[in-house]
């Protein structure tokens, strides 16, 4: 790299800074720290009130009912963040593990599978919720056709099943992301490797466990992070699919919902307050930047270097 | 990318390999179907009529009956929806890719007090939902004067895009060699001459795959629209898509249409580049 020679280039280098640094710092860092500081005071609607220290978080973790629905929500996210584990990122894990043996079609099943990852979610949103329809949609009319009628359910429309077709609209519509991140993870591990273990066992399931795992930890630990990251701040598909009341009966109320009407508003309560919701947020980014970073050492802690 | 892995090395020999691919090929062709179900039936329902789909939801449509998409057309707002959120996906990008490479040039090619420190600012809040600093950020609109304005949606895009983008175009611009740059120098060229005429174009690739990795959510979201963008003729795609859904909530043809239109772009531009979006996308989760 070249040394600053001339006075000129101290000046061309800020030109080439500042203007960047100026939208991160003023539209990322301002916002994020200022959430913080924001949780502090008591807001009137739009307007600051008082400093109010700690007051704002022993609302919404210990006054009913706000208390009642942040427990709700958080558990709800916590359903969904095990559920998608399983679904999105399990099976993830095996259609890598399929694609990786190349077998014929790969390279078109490997198309197909990250197609809905292309999508925004309020279209994925509508269309199951279309097809979820109790009397019109495609899965209640195809479960008649098979004379499975008394499976048929209002899915949206039940607090046992509202919750469950989100995350399975949800591991449908993200499925492809880590499916593709494992295979490029799979992709990386040296042919002697597995030549090696090929000579010391015979079991599919001690080469999966002992090499192609460890192998493809690094991967795992950005999937993991951004699976988690993205369940604990659930918004548009439980918008579209189930409203911002996380109806029926806030069976699908999550902490990006109850943030956003506390925030915001919701028609029906008309609550609005920027105290309680700017607490809440503050809380969501402890949990989700603490939890974060334990993924991120344990499973780095799992890697075996190449 | 070393495909020999995929040769047999298992001793179980043909049966054994024979029932195992077999079953992975299962898997493999169920998931397809499962994922690619969904897609065809929305565009077949857009081709048919309310009662044609609640009758045969799975059969083909008559591809010639575009009433749906005439509709659509001509008596909703969907076509605004879509200049505006090329209009605001554009600019964006133009911004992120312009000012993404000069911070990764500066950082990546010269050296300067505090340039670990500014790497480091740009990569803070890479995996922190800005979406939790709405409020902060609404207020900041309000005093900009710039809610219900799509400068609003254009400088968050840009702010949210910088970091990875920053983070791709500096690893990049590190491993091409200097000597071009060095001769240049020798033969007088200005600093701003060499950015332009030597490594904008060496640095093209990795501003795709940038490029790529950015697009997808800004044209997908939905969001920041919501609450900065109050107005009709403002409002982006994923944003109408529900002022439409709510305006038609009988009419399946046109609600299937007015979903096949709007991931008709994306999915056409995927189905052409899926070998530059799939690697594009899952980039920055590889590392």
């Amino acid at each position: 790299m070249p040394q600053l020679r001339m006075t000129g280039r101290g000046l061309w280098i800020t030109v080439l800074l500042v203007p960047p640094l100026a939208f991160v710092a003023l539209f990322i860092v301002y916002p994020i720290v200022a959430a913080f500081a924001y949780a502090f005071f008591d807001w009137n609607g739009l307007l600051r009130g008082e400093f109010t220290g700690l007051a704002n978080f022993h609302t919404v973790l210990f006054v009913e009912p706000y208390a009642g629905w942040t427990r709700n929500a958080f558990a709800h996210n916590v359903i969904v963040f095990f559920a998608l584990m399983v679904l999105q990122n399990g099976v993830g894990f095996l259609l890598a593990y399929a694609l990786w043996r190349e077998l014929p079609g790969a390279r078109f099943h490997r198309v197909a599978v990250f197609l809905p990852v292309v999508l925004s979610t309020i279209i994925v949103g509508y269309l199951f919720k279309l097809f979820l329809h109790p009397l019109f949609g495609v899965v209640n009319i195809s479960l008649r056709g098979m004379g499975l009628g008394f499976i048929a359910q209002p899915w949206l429309g039940q607090d046992s099943t509202a919750l469950w077709a989100l995350i399975i609209a949800n591991a449908w519509h993200m499925v492809g992301f880590p499916t593709l991140v494992f295979l490029a993870g799979m992709q990386r591990i040296p042919t002697e490797m597995l030549d090696a273990v090929r000579m010391e066992t015979e079991s599919e399931w001690v080469k999966v466990t002992k090499i192609v795992w460890p192998l493809v930890a690094p991967s795992a630990t950005i999937v993991f992070t951004l699976l988690f990251v993205g369940a604990f701040n659930w918004f548009e598909l439980p918008y579209i699919m189930a409203g911002l009341d996380g109806s029926p009966y806030g069976s699908t109320d999550v902490l990006g919902l109850y943030f956003y009407r506390t925030a915001f508003g919701n028609v029906s309560s008309g609550q609005q307050d920027f105290g309680l919701g700017s607490a809440l947020a503050v809380l969501i980014f402890i949990f989700i930047a603490a939890i974060a970073s334990v993924i991120t050492v344990r499973l780095r802690a799992r890697e075996i270097q190449i | 990318m070393s495909t020999a892995t995929t040769i047999n090395y298992d001793r179980r020999g043909l049966l054994g390999t024979l029932g195992r691919d077999g079953l992975l090929q299962i898997i493999l062709v169920a998931n397809t179907i499962i994922m690619l179900m969904p897609i065809v039936i929305m565009v077949f329902s857009a081709f048919k009529t309310t009662p044609q789909i609640f009758q045969s939801p799975f059969g083909i449509p008559d591809f010639g009956n575009v009433a749906n998409f005439v509709k659509i057309w001509t008596q909703t707002n969907f076509l605004r929806y879509l200049l505006n959120s090329f209009l605001v996906t554009g600019a964006s990008m133009a911004l992120i890719l312009t000012l993404g490479t000069m911070a990764a040039y500066a950082i990546a090619r010269y050296e300067f007090w505090g340039a670990g420190f500014i790497l480091m600012f740009f990569l803070a809040g890479l995996t922190l939902p800005l979406k939790l600093a709405i409020i902060p950020l609404f207020m900041l609109m309000r005093d900009l004067g710039i809610l219900n304005n799509q400068l609003s949606l254009i400088f968050v895009y840009t702010a949210m895009g910088l970091p990875t983008t920053v983070f791709i175009l500096t690893g990049f611009i590190r491993t091409l060699p200097s000597e071009l740059e060095d001769a240049a120098r020798m033969d007088g060229a200005s600093e701003a001459r060499i950015m332009w005429s030597i490594m904008l174009p060496l640095v093209r690739p990795a501003m795709v795959i940038a490029g790529i990795q950015n697009v997808v959510p800004i044209w997908n979201d939905f969001f920041f629209p919501l609450v900065f963008i109050q107005r009709d003729n403002l409002k982006t795609l994923p944003q109408g898509l529900t002022t439409f859904m709510g305006e038609y909530t009988t009419d399946w043809g046109v609600l299937f249409s007015g979903l096949t239109l709007s991931a008709a772009p994306i999915i056409i531009i995927y189905i052409v580049l899926s070998k530059q979006f799939i690697s594009g996308m899952t980039s920055g989760a590889v590392k």
